[in-house]
C-alpha cells in the first residue's frame, strides 16, 4: 500500500505499527498522550493504546529516562520523547552514565532497548533551546546509536526497527522537514537501519549530509547540475555507528568531499568524518575534505538563523572552494 | 539572629554527640535499645523465630567480617578502594531481609550487607573493587541490580522496575537504597515524585549515616529526612538502623504495602558510618573522635548479641561457631580475591553493545592485531 505522508504522518503510523506488534512497546514523554505531542507525532495514540502505554509523564526529563531504565530492566521497549532538543540536557546524566553503559556493565545481562526521540535542528523560529543539534555528544558516547531521518519512507520504518533493536538509540527527528511529503510503500522491505544511502549520482564531488540537510543537499546539488557540475548526495542516515564505505566508494570516485550539518563546526560530525574520509581516501583526494557546519556559537535569536544555518549558498560556496582546490 | 545564622541553623542535628543514648526522638521505631533490650512500637511488631534472630545474627557478623578483610585487602594493595559498610550492617540485613524472592532491590555501592543477604557471592562484589569487572553478579537471577555509582540515579531506575511490576499484575515491589547526600540529588527528587505519582510499588529506604563524605546532614536538610516524604504525598518513617529488628519490621510492612498496591514509601534508616566514605577518605579532617565513640555504644551487633545471650537464644557456642564461620568466609574471601585472573583485554569491546558495531569491530581487531605484532618479542 503506497501513500504519501509527512515525516510526521510517518512518524505517528510507525509508532502505531510497533505499539500493535509488541505488547512491551511503551511511549513516555510530556505531553505525548491527550495532546499528541507539541509536534502530533503521537496523536490519537494515547486515546487508542491507552494511559499505561502512551504514558504522558511528569515534567521531568531525567525522570522519563531513569524509569525508562527500569521499566527495559523489566523487559519493556520504552520510547521517550524529548520534546525539543535542548530539553534533553536534563535527561544527559542518565542517558551518558546508565543508558549506555549498562549493558557493557551487566556484560550484556541488562539489554537496553530505548529508543529516545528528539526533534532536532533549527529553522522553525523559536526561542532559545529548540533548534540545537546535539548528534556529536551522543555519537561520542560509547553504548549509544545515533540515527537521524530525513524522510518520510525512513521516519516510518527507521522508528520501528529502532524500537526493535536491543541497543539504546538515539532517533533525532527533523523537526523543520515534518511536514516534507513522499511517497510510502508500506508493503515494502525496509532498507537497514544502519546504512548511508546515494540519494543522488553524481561525478564531481560526494556531499554527505543528514537530517534536515538532506534536503538542502539536494537542492545544492540541482542547483550545480543548473551550472554543470555533477554532486553525489549520500545520506549518511546514521551516525553512530557511521557507514561510510559507500562514502568511500563514491570520494575514490569524485576525489572531493563535502559535508554539511548544522550543528557547530568545532568536533562536529564533519571532523570525524573528514578524518575517516582521509585515512581512507588519501591517495583519491583532489581537495581537503571540506566541512559547512553552524557557527561555533550558541544557537542565535531567530531573526539571526538564517545566518547560523548552512543553506544551499553555503554549501555551493564550499562547493566551489573544493573545485578550485 | 541575623539571616545568615538563622540559614545554617541545625534543625535535626545527629543526636548523641553529647549524651550516650539517643534523645528523645519520639518518632524513631525502634523493637531493639541500645542495651539490647527488646521493646514493642505500636505501629510495628515483629514476629520473628528464634532461628530466625540467629539467622540475623550471623548475617551482621559475617558481613562485618567480610567488611574487615575488604578493608584490609585493600590496604595491602590487592583492592583499588572499598566502600566499607561498617556500622551500617543492621541497616542492610534488616532491609534486605524484608525482601521477597522476586522483590528487586537497586543498590548503590556500599550495599554489601543487602548482596550477602540475596545470595551474591562476596568474590563477585570483590572483582569490582579489585578492577576485574563492573560487579560479577547476575542481576536478574539474584534480584539484586549492579551497583550504582552516579549518586542517586538508581531510584529512577527501581521506579521504572515498579512501574513495570505494575504492568505485568507482579505482585513484587523493588527497594531503592540511596543515602543522606543523595536525597540532594534532582534525580532522586524525580524518582519521589513519579513513585506517587504512579503509585508504584517501590520503597526508597535511605540509610542517613550522617555524612556524604565529609558533608553533614545538616549541608542536605533543615528537616529530618523522613519528613520529606509528606510533601511528595505518601508515607515517611525513621527507623533506628541499628536495630536490625526494627528495621526488618518497618521495610517489610513497606514493602507489603507497595506489593499491595498502597504506593511508595520512604524509610529513613538512621545510623552511622563508623568507618571512612572508602579507604581514600580521612574522616578525622571533618568529624570528632568523640561522636564516632557515642555511636560506638549503639553497635548494631552488639546490642543483638547482648539481646540473644540475655534471652538465652543463643548460646556461647553458637557465637563460637559464627566467629569460625567468618573466619572460613574472610579466607575464602581473600585467596578467591588474589586469585581472581585480569579479564582479557578484548573484554573492552566485547560487551558495549547487543548488536556489536563494524566500527567497533574493526577497532577491536586493530587492538588484537597491535597485541599479536608484539608475539616472540619478549612482551
Amino acid at each position: 500500500m503506497t501513500e504519501t505522508l509527512t515525516i510526521g504522518k510517518a512518524l505517528n503510523l510507525g509508532l502505531r505499527k510497533a505499539l500493535e506488534d509488541d505488547a512491551k512497546v511503551l511511549l513516555m514523554g510530556e505531553d505525548i498522550g491527550k495532546l499528541g505531542g507539541v509536534f502530533r507525532i503521537t496523536d490519537g495514540l494515547q486515546k487508542d493504546f491507552g494511559e499505561d502505554r502512551v504514558v504522558d509523564t511528569p515534567l521531568a526529563e531525567a525522570g522519563i529516562l531513569g524509569t525508562a531504565v527500569g521499566l527495559a530492566m523489566r523487559g519493556y521497549r520504552p520510547v521517550c520523547e524529548i520534546q525539543f532538543d535542548g530539553f534533553v540536557f536534563p535527561a544527559y546524566n542518565q542517558i551518558v552514565t546508565q543508558v549506555a553503559k549498562i549493558h557493557a556493565r551487566s556484560r550484556g545481562r541488562l539489554p537496553m532497548p530505548i529508543v529516545i526521540r528528539i526533534p532536532f535542528g533549527g529553522g522553525i523560529g523559536a526561542v532559545e533551546h529548540h533548534s540545537e543539534s546535539p548528534e556529536a555528544y551522543f555519537a561520542h558516547t560509547a553504548g549509544l546509536k545515533v540515527v537521524a531521518v530525513s524522510n518520510p519512507v525512513d521516519a516510518y520504518w527507521g522508528i520501528q526497527q529502532a524500537i526493535a533493536h536491543p541497543d539504546p538509540i538515539v532517533f533525532l527527528e527533523p523537526k523543520r522537514r515534518y511536514w516534507e511529503k513522499a511517497d510510502v510503500d508500506r508493503d515494502a522491505a525496509p532498507e537497514p537501519l544502519f546504512a548511508s544511502r546515494v540519494v543522488r549520482g553524481g561525478d564531481d564531488l560526494t556531499l554527505l549530509a543528514y537530517g534536515p540537510m538532506v534536503k538542502t543537499a539536494l537542492q545544492a546539488a540541482q542547483a550545480a547540475a543548473d551550472e554543470g557540475r555533477s554532486l553525489e548526495v549520500i545520506d549518511l542516515r546514521t551516525i553512530s555507528p557511521l557507514d561510510l564505505e559507500p562514502v568511500y566508494a563514491s570520494v575514490r570516485r569524485t576525489g572531493r568531499c563535502v559535508v554539511v550539518h548544522e550543528a557547530p563546526l568545532t568536533l562536529g560530525l564533519g571532523a570525524e568524518i573528514a578524518a575517516r574520509v582521509t585515512e581512507s581516501c588519501f591517495h583519491s583526494l583532489e581537495a581537503p575534505v571540506l566541512r559547512v557546519g553552524g557557527y561555533d556559537t550558541p544557537y542565535p535569536p531567530s531573526k539571526l538563523e538564517e545566518e547560523y544555518l548552512p543553506d544551499l549558498d553555503r554549501v555551493l560556496d564550499a562547493v566551489d572552494r573544493s573545485m578550485a582546490f | 539572629m541575623t539571616a545568615l545564622q538563622h540559614t545554617t541553623e541545625v534543625v535535626d542535628p545527629v543526636p548523641g554527640a553529647d549524651a550516650p543514648h539517643l534523645p528523645g526522638q519520639p518518632d524513631l521505631v525502634q523493637l531493639l535499645t541500645p542495651e539490647g533490650e527488646r521493646v514493642e512500637h505500636p505501629d510495628y511488631s515483629l514476629d520473628v523465630s528464634d532461628e530466625e534472630l540467629r539467622g540475623l545474627y550471623r548475617d551482621l557478623a559475617l558481613v562485618r567480617r567480610w567488611d574487615v578483610e575488604a578493608t584490609a585487602l585493600q590496604r595491602q594493595g590487592e583492592l583499588g578502594i572499598w566502600a566499607s559498610l561498617l556500622g551500617q550492617e543492621a541497616a542492610q540485613v534488616g532491609a534486605g531481609r524484608a525482601l521477597a524472592a522476586s522483590d528487586m532491590a537497586f543498590p548503590t555501592y556500599r550495599e554489601h550487607g543487602v548482596a550477602w543477604t540475596r545470595a551474591v557471592d562476596p568474590l563477585d562484589v570483590m572483582s569490582l573493587f579489585r578492577g576485574v569487572d563492573m560487579g560479577g553478579w547476575d542481576p536478574v537471577a539474584t534480584g539484586f541490580n549492579l551497583y550504582t555509582v552516579v549518586i542517586g540515579a538508581q531510584c529512577l531506575h527501581a521506579t521504572g522496575y515498579a512501574m513495570g511490576l505494575q504492568r505485568d499484575g507482579a505482585e513484587s515491589a523493588t527497594l531503592a537504597f540511596l543515602g543522606d547526600g543523595a536525597t540532594s540529588q534532582g534525580e532522586v527528587n524525580e524518582a519521589l515524585i513519579w513513585a506517587a505519582t504512579f503509585a508504584a510499588p517501590v520503597v526508597f529506604f535511605c540509610q542517613n549515616n550522617q555524612y556524604a563524605i565529609s558533608a553533614p546532614i545538616e549541608r542536605q536538610s533543615r528537616v529530618p529526612l523522613f519528613h520529606r516524604a509528606a510533601g511528595f504525598g505518601f508515607p515517611g518513617v525513621r527507623v533506628d538502623g541499628n536495630d536490625v529488628l526494627a528495621v526488618l519490621a518497618v521495610t517489610r510492612a513497606a514493602l507489603a504495602a507497595a506489593r499491595e498496591g498502597q504506593g511508595p514509601t520512604f524509610i529513613e534508616a538512621f545510623t552511622y558510618r563508623m568507618g571512612a566514605h572508602t579507604t581514600s577518605d580521612d574522616p578525622t579532617r571533618y568529624r570528632l573522635a568523640s561522636e564516632l565513640e557515642e555511636w560506638k555504644l549503639r553497635d548494631p551487633i552488639a546490642r543483638l548479641k547482648a539481646y540473644l545471650s540475655r534471652s538465652g537464644i543463643a548460646d556461647p557456642a553458637f557465637f563460637a561457631a559464627v566467629d569460625g564461620e567468618g573466619d572460613e568466609l574472610a579466607a575464602r574471601i581473600r585467596k578467591g580475591t588474589l586469585e581472581m585472573p585480569d579479564p582479557a583485554g578484548t573484554e573492552i569491546f566485547d560487551h558495549v553493545y547487543a548488536e556489536q558495531t563494524p566500527p567497533l569491530a574493526a577497532q577491536r581487531a586493530e587492538f588484537v592485531a597491535y597485541h599479536e605484532s608484539f608475539e616472540g618479542e619478549g612482551h
